[in-house]
Order: structure tokens, then sequence, then C-alpha cells
């Protein structure tokens, strides 16, 4: 008696034709031809062009500007080098990065270094720092109406105006450039923190509820990874905030960095080391930014979606 | 006093925002025995879900009260789960984790780490949700979501399932199947439920009772109608069943003829 109902599901190709020939009658039930898929050759190309849509308009407007640049700087007398001149002039510090004749004449790699090490430790802190007090302050409505407004005024302070300051405080170089990353970067995390905390949907706190979680369970359970869209989206702001900041604040202090590299190179008239080191900034930020952005989507992974 | 499983006595609740007061609910009194299967129907905003979360702890009554089991409602906890209308499982826990938490939770200290995983894909099995153990909420159709969103619920072991228009959301096929499995969940564990929904049928099919609203503001129980069918229940069967019409209608009659909505949107 099984047999019956293992009929073949699929109909012939040519189903359509008796089908649409056939008598009409009242709800009469017409088969379609199972749809064939396409190639696995189909697929390659459609990958091929995939990437070649990303990689290829950025690479063709890059090479336009360079075109642009070059005839422009190219005329005797301009004041800027051409891209060829700079990798003349820049040979060295281009082929090796890794030089280390001591005392601040480095290879960029070792200012690069350093920069990032400044920028991880305040970074570090702001983030730890950020997202308590963006926890708390998040909790609490009349916590959030009074330093609210103060953290709108204090973000907007640009990075630099807060290293005299610094500087007077711990009297020493060093500190004062984590100090100033540190504060540039903490506001958006805090920001964002407090408003990931006040937007927990109701929904969840009844679970919680309903399952009487205790405070400990609800904060790791339920509120951050709820949060975590939010704190990843001040995170991301604050680590570009830090880089811009870094530059800037080794400029006045000195020592080791690539902020000072290029203050250096100015003070040497030495322009096609400060166009190659913008280059190496630019790329480093842009890492930077895309690494925040990576670790958010594997941490956050379904929750901002739904 | 009363001798009821669950026992809703003389609820009155209102709503005080700034200066204004609305009654949402005045004198609701209900008595429900242990495996009964209640549903509560009315027009939106009539205050079913207010009064679910009265039962559920979630929601202060303003007065009267609420017993279960003899000991009085007065905060939310697992023995009152409830399934949630737009299932509200935690997005970043997978379908085995979101029943786990749960799991862990109330049965932290009576059962051992093996037994509450058994526990866990006991329930996803009994909703048929195993073969979906790592997928994501956001993975998931939304009728799956509803089922994990029963598992996590059962698998407190309630002394009363509280269900918000469980089906609400679904399409009219997705529904039907999973009121086929809730009934035959019902009939396996024998759990006492209160149900809200909008749909007729469904309250038919499903109940031992129907709760009839009357419109808000100050909604009370209108009319209470008894559905004797035997069960199991077919569907099909009770298409043109004599006893199944007739609550049909006098669930119908009460919602558009004695108590319609004027103001539908
Ligand atoms: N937290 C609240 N504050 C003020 N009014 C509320 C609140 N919750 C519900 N209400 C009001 O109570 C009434 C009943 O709501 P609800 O119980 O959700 O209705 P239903 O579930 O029957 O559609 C509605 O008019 C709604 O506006
Ligand atoms: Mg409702």
């Amino acid at each position: 008696m099984q047999t019956i109902a293992r009929k073949p599901v699929t109909a012939p190709m040519d189903a359509e034709v008796p089908a649409t020939q056939a008598p009409r009658s009242k709800a009469a039930v017409l088969t379609l031809p199972v749809p064939r898929r396409p190639a696995a050759s189909g697929r390659l190309a459609r990958a091929v062009r995939d990437i070649a849509t990303v990689t290829l308009p950025p690479l063709l407007t890059l090479a336009i500007l360079v075109a642009v640049w070059e005839m422009l700087c190219s005329t005797p007398g301009a004041s800027l080098p051409a891209p060829s001149a700079i990798i003349e002039n820049s040979w060295q510090l281009i082929v090796d990065p890794f030089f280390d004749s001591g005392g601040t004449n480095k290879g960029l790699f070792w200012h690069l270094l350093a920069s990032l090490q400044r920028v991880a430790l305040g970074y570090t802190i702001a983030v730890v720092v950020g997202v308590a007090l963006g926890t708390l302050v998040g909790q609490s409505v009349w916590a959030m109406r009074g330093l609210d407004p103060l953290f709108q005024v204090l973000r907007t302070v640009p990075p630099l105006a807060w290293l005299p300051l610094s500087l007077a405080a711990f009297r020493d170089g060093q500190p004062s450039a984590i100090f100033v990353i540190f504060i540039t970067s903490v506001w958006p995390i805090i920001i964002n923190t407090a408003v990931g905390i006040r937007n927990i949907p109701a929904d969840y706190q009844n679970v919680a509820r309903v399952l009487r979680l205790n405070a400990g369970e609800y904060f790791f359970k339920i509120m951050i990874p709820s949060a975590a869209p939010y704190i990843f989206t001040g995170l991301r702001i604050g680590i570009g905030l830090s880089w811009l900041a870094i530059v800037a604040a080794e400029m006045l202090i000195g020592g080791v960095g690539i902020g000072f590299f290029i203050w250096d190179a100015w003070n040497s008239s030495l322009i096609s080391d400060i166009i190659l080191a913008l280059i190496y900034v630019g790329l480093i930020g842009f890492m930077l930014d895309r690494l925040v952005a990576l670790l958010a989507r594997g941490v956050t992974r379904g929750t901002a979606n739904t | 006093m009363s001798h009821a499983y669950l026992s809703i006595e003389q609820v009155d609740k209102s709503f005080r925002r700034g200066g204004t007061t609305t009654e949402v609910l005045r004198k609701v009194s209900l008595e429900v025995d242990k495996g009964e299967y209640i549903s509560i129907i009315g027009h939106s905003g009539c205050g079913k879900s207010t009064l679910l979360n009265i039962v559920a702890g979630l929601t202060d009554a303003t007065s009267g009260a609420v017993l279960l089991d003899g000991k009085l409602v007065d905060q939310p906890g697992p023995d009152r789960a409830v399934v949630f209308q737009n299932h509200s499982l935690l997005p970043w826990l997978t379908v085995y984790e979101n029943v786990q938490l749960a799991v862990n939770k109330v049965f932290g200290k009576t059962k051992s780490a093996g037994e509450r995983h058994d526990w866990t894909m006991r329930n996803l099995e009994l909703v048929q949700m195993q073969h979906a153990l790592d997928k994501r909420p956001a993975e998931i159709s939304g009728g799956m979501k509803q089922r994990v969103g029963i598992a996590r619920a059962l698998a407190m072991e309630p002394k009363v399932l509280l269900l918000d228009e469980p089906f609400g959301a679904l399409d009219a096929l997705t529904r039907a199947h999973l009121q086929d499995q809730v009934m035959q969940i019902h009939a396996e564990l024998g759990n006492t439920v209160l149900m809200i929904t909008h749909d007729v049928d469904e309250a038919v099919l499903l109940s031992d009772r129907i709760v009839m609203m009357t419109n808000g503001p100050a909604a009370r129980i209108g009319e209470i109608c008894e559905v004797p069918l035997p069960r199991p229940r077919q569907r099909i069967a009770l298409v043109a069943d004599p006893t199944y019409l007739e609550c049909r209608s006098t669930v119908l009659r009460f919602l558009y003829e004695r108590h319609r909505l004027v103001a539908a949107a």
C-alpha cells in the first residue's frame, strides 16, 4: 500500500503541454516542471566579477588621482613633490622601515609601533572606564539627566586642548599623551554604552524577571550582550578619535612616534617624508577601524540584525 | 475562600499617567482548575495582556489578588512561565542556549549538568526543534521562534503556562501546525494553560473554557463559554461538529453583536 504514496513528484519537461490542453474543470491542478540548477562554472565567474566590482573602482580612482597629481606637481616651481619625486626622495624610508640608528632616527615601523603602543594603552583604559561609567549612567534616569549634558559638552573639546592641562598634571610627555588618548575616546564609549543600556527591550527584562536572574546574571547575560551593538558603535568612534589624537599629541610631545616623525620632517623640509608618513597614518587608521568593526561583527553576531 | 488551583480574585487595574487615570480592568474574577486550558478573548486594547501580566506578576494589580496553588502572587517567577507575543528569545544565544538559560536557572541546584542537558533536549524535542540547536533566532522562521519560546516556558516546569497571543504573528498554516503541537503537549503533560487569543477558531479548538472580555475602559469578564468537546480533537472532524459550531457562534455573537468595538480601526 505504501508504494502508492511514492509516485514521482517531478514532472517531465513537456508536462505543460498536456496540462494546458486538458479540459478545464474548476480547480484544475497544474504541475510545473522542476527548474534546473545553475552550473558550477557560472558561480566561479560570478565570484570573480564580485571581487572585481569591489576592487576595480577604488584602484581606478587612485590611478587617476595619482596621474593628475603627477601632472600638476611636475612643473618646475611646484611647491609640493610629485609622486615620482616622493619615491625618489624617500626611497630609503620606503624600502627599509626597520632601521634603527638610535635616538629618534629610526625606520617608520618603529615610529608607528610607538604610536600604536600609546594608543593601545590609552584606548584600553578608555574602554574599561567608558563601559563601566556608561553602564552606571544608563541604568538611572537621574544619572542620565544629570551627566549627559556634561558629557555632551566635554566630548566636543578638541584633543589637543587637553594636552597643556595633562602636561601640567603629569609633568611628563608619555603619560600626558596616553591621557589625551583616553580623554578623547572615552566620551563616545560612555554615551553609546549608556544609550545601549537604556534601550534594552522590556521583553528581555521581563524574561529576566520571570527567570528571577540576580544582578550579576542580569549584567552579564542580558545587559552587556543586549547593549553590545551600541557599545561597539562607541568603540569604533573611539578608536578613530584615538588615532586622530595621537598624531597631534606626539607632534608637541616629541620622542619616538609617527606624530613627532612628521613634525621632525617638516622642520628638516623633507616634504616627501611627510607625505609618505601620511599614507601610513591613513592606512593604519583604516585598519584599526576595520579591526574593531570585525570584532564587533564577531561578538554581536545575530544581535544587530533582529 | 476558593479551592481552585489558580484564582483571580476581584482584580482591579488602573494606570496613572500624569494627572489622568485610566481604569483598564474592573472586578475581574476567575477560577481555573489544575490541567484546564483557558482562552481569554476580547477586542484589541481591552486589557487581556494586562490581566495576563498581573497573573505573571510582571504588573501589580491596583486591588484584588491572584492566588496560585494556595500562595499569593506578588512577583514574577518560573512557576508562571510566559510565552510573549513576539517570542522574546535572546538573539545572541542559540536555540539550545535560550532554553538552557532557563533550565540552568530553575534546576541549577536540583539537577546535575547531565540531567539539565537531557531536560533541555527533551523540551526542544517536544516542540520538534532538536534539528536547529545551534541556530540563532534570526536564522529561524517565526513559527520556529515561537516553538522555542514554548520549549523555554515548558522547561521551567511551570504550574501555569501563560501564553500572550502566541500564534498571533504567524501565517494560517504555521499557526494550525503549532496549535496541533500545543494540543498534543497539553494532552501529554496536562499543563494548566491561560492563553490570550483574538482568533475564535483557535479558542474553540484548544480550550476547555473561553473567557470573553467586554470592551475597555474598565473591562470585565462578560461571559464564559464551556467547550464540551472530547479530546483529542481533530480540526478537520470538528468543521461540521454541532457543538463546535455552537461554541463558535456563541463567541462570535458576543464579540460582534453585543460587544462590537465601536471605535474599531
Ligand atoms: N503601562 C501602561 N501604562 C498606561 N496604559 C497602559 C499600560 N499598559 C497598557 N495600558 C493600556 O491598557 C489598555 C489595555 O492594554 P492591553 O492589556 O495591552 O490590551 P490587549 O492586550 O487586550 O490588547 C490599553 O488601553 C492600553 O493603552
Ligand atoms: Mg495584548
